[in-house]
């Protein structure tokens, strides 16, 4: 009886697109909510992903990847000198602004220091140039976000080689680098820790970040344990790190309300009007619902039938909506727009299209369990 | 699968006694049947006639099975439908039932063979054995070509061709039809209970047919007159009237 309520279904054309188009706009929306939703929370520890290291060691006070919190210059050596570290390294990390040679109007940048000698942490996807490069004097590494802010603003492009300013120094370009888009839209550069103090606005202090790797052997999350217990600083791996920054995200700003909105609007018109929808073409098909009933077939296989309708629906609808939206995200520009599909997205958005037709089913069922054989003799 | 009346006798198809059923609207309560006692023996063609509204879509529906009395017995080829609980009548429809509607009642989005199929698919047949027995079927209601047209191609009396097929794939020993003709011109009508009458007559099956269409009367083998929840007489027609069955061919 599966191909016969399959065929009732595909038969009636227009109806069928109705209720696939319903589950497929439902799925589109909540799709797009949480890959909204992954996506911020990207942006928010893009450092983290932009610089990459074992063991991030921070502030006891920082919450999260954003806050920069001045460390002394001897926390270095303090991590360095814990047993199973096998090296540590200075970072710097805050904000500056960069001007086109020339004047016009500075752009936000977040400054990356690394440590001239080993350039622990510099980026590795590089489109343009070479990091090493880095050590030459006045060199740095910029974001390809950061050459398109710069011909939005200028309309040249920027190029290996060219020069910028920030805080009235000179910066030459030595490559251009992959990264992920950070906190508030400022795009990526990446130098040296000792010319950052000067491309940076005065400070005091000019350590944020110390990075560490273990010795061989010996786990990440276990040596960050260690250098929290020996240094009284906050250790954590990179995952943790990011991890803390989601929390953070999610409990202090207004992401959550954003996201929850679609992904609940999206769920809603999930449920209300494909539900609604669905419902309706079991009512609609009562009369022949009810001529099987009166021909013999038991409750049982008429709800499993209701099952395999809604069930088929859903697939096909959940199928062709994260279809599109996968199509729709491999065209955008890469680390631009706020949104990453991560494979638990289709799983979440799934389970609630499979709740929204089992409920859909199950109120269904209940009503052709209760269709009276005797109404097919009815005109 | 369930108690044979013993003391019926061996040719009786359908017996009804007392029986009694009423429908509540809100406050209302309308007694549609009342202490209904009916008789179709095996192999007989029964016409139950009457005005609209005096009951014989309900009685048609409480003897094959779709309606629950309030009292009184319905024993249908032996089963004390009564006394079975719910799924088992379902059961008893499933194999021992034909059905023929007014409205055809042919699923729209599956092709005539497969509509002719679906008792055989209700008893679990599957669609590649079915499918045959269905053409058979076609084959003798004499609509062949139709079998992969869906039923909106067709005219209301090919329609109904079709819902006779599928009323006698499984070989059911009862046939019950409400109004089979009225939604059909009177040369269809016609053609339609000539072919119901030959496709029945060579079996031992028992058809019951309600209707308020005179010009059907004369297929009849026994006329049942009800009137206000009653059966009033049940007669033959006269012989002038009824048709011998050699008289028709396909
Ligand atoms: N499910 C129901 N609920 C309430 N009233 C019903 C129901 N079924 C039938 N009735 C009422 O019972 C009475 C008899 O109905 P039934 O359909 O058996 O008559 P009928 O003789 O077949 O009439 P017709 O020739 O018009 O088809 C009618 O008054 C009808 O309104
Ligand atoms: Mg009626």
């Amino acid at each position: 009886m599966t191909d016969i309520a399959l065929k009732m279904v595909f038969g009636e054309r227009a109806k069928y697109a109705m209720l696939v188009s319903g589950i497929c706009f439902s799925t589109i929306l909540m799709t797009q909510g949480l890959a909204l939703f992954f996506g911020i929370l990207g942006f928010s520890y893009a450092t983290a992903t932009n610089v990459r290291a074992p063991i991030w060691v921070v502030d006891p006070l920082v919450q999260q990847v954003g806050d920069n919190q001045p460390l002394r210059d001897t926390d270095v050596n303090r991590v360095r000198s814990v047993e199973g570290v096998a090296w540590a390294a200075p970072l710097y990390v805050g904000g500056a602004q960069a001007r086109l040679l020339g004047g016009g109007a500075t752009q936000p940048v977040t400054l990356v220091g690394l440590d001239a000698d080993t350039l622990a942490g510099a980026p590795t996807k590089l489109v343009a140039g070479d990091v090493q490069d880095l050590r030459r004097p006045q060199s740095v590494v910029v974001a390809e976000q950061f050459v398109e802010m710069m011909q939005r603003l200028r309309g040249e492009r920027l190029r290996v080689g060219d020069v910028f300013e920030m805080n009235d120094r000179r910066a030459q370009i030595v490559g251009i680098a992959k990264t992920a888009q950070g906190q508030g839209g400022a795009s990526y550069v990446f130098t040296t820790w000792d010319r950052a103090r000067e491309y940076a606005p005065s400070q005091r202090r000019m350590l944020t970040h110390v990075l560490a790797a273990p010795e061989p052997g010996r786990s990440d999350r276990e040596i960050a344990q260690v250098i929290s217990e020996r240094t009284g600083l906050r250790a954590i791996t990179e995952e943790e790190f990011k991890r803390m920054s989601s929390h953070w995200m999610l409990v202090n700003s207004p992401i959550p309300y954003v996201v929850g909105l679609i992904v609940g609007i999206g769920f809603v018109i999930g449920l209300g009007v494909s539900g609604q929808t669905f419902y309706t073409f079991i009512l609609e098909n009562t009369r022949h619902l009810g001529a099987l009933k009166a021909m013999g077939t038991s409750n049982l296989t008429l709800i499993r039938m209701v099952m395999t309708q809604a069930g088929v629906v859903g697939v096909v609808g959940f199928g062709i909506g994260v279809g599109v939206m996968s199509a729709f995200f491999s065209m955008l520009p890469e680390g631009r727009a706020p949104l990453r599909l991560l494979w638990p997205i289709p799983v979440i958005v799934f389970g609630a299209i499979l709740f929204i037709c089992s409920v859909a089913a199950v109120v269904s069922s209940w009503r052709v369990v209760r269709i009276e054989p005797a109404i097919v003799f009815r005109s | 699968m369930s108690s044979v009346s013993s003391n019926l006798a061996a040719n009786v198809a359908v017996h009804l006694s007392g029986v009694d059923k009423s429908f509540r609207n809100g406050d209302q309560v309308t007694s549609v049947l009342k202490q209904v006692q009916f008789t179709a023996n095996v192999g007989e063609m029964v016409l139950v006639v009457g005005p609209s509204g005096c009951g014989k879509t309900t009685l048609l529906s409480v003897l094959c099975g779709t309606l629950k009395t309030d009292g009184g017995e319905v024993v249908s080829l032996g089963h004390e439908l009564h006394r079975l609980p719910p799924a088992q009548v379902t059961q008893f429809r499933a194999r021992h039932v034909g059905f023929i509607f007014q409205q055809f009642n042919l699923l729209p989005t599956l092709t005539v063979a497969e509509n002719v199929a679906v008792p055989l698919r209700i008893q679990g047949l599957p669609l590649r054995e079915a499918l045959p027995r269905a053409r058979q079927l076609l084959e003798r209601v004499g609509i062949p070509e139709k079998a992969n047209e869906l039923p909106s191609r067709l005219s209301g009396g090919q329609q109904q061709r079709v819902a006779i097929a599928r009323a006698l794939v499984h070989e059911p020993a009862l046939i019950v039809c409400d109004e089979p003709t009225s939604a059909l011109d009177s040369a269809t009508g016609h053609q339609v209970m000539e072919l119901l009458h030959e496709v029945t007559r060579d079996r031992r099956r028992t058809v019951i047919v309600v209707t308020h269409d005179p010009r059907i009367y004369r297929y009849a083998d026994r006329l049942a007159e009800m009137e206000d929840g009653r059966i009033l007489r049940v007669e033959t027609p006269a012989d002038s009237v009824r048709i011998p069955p050699t008289s028709f061919s396909l």
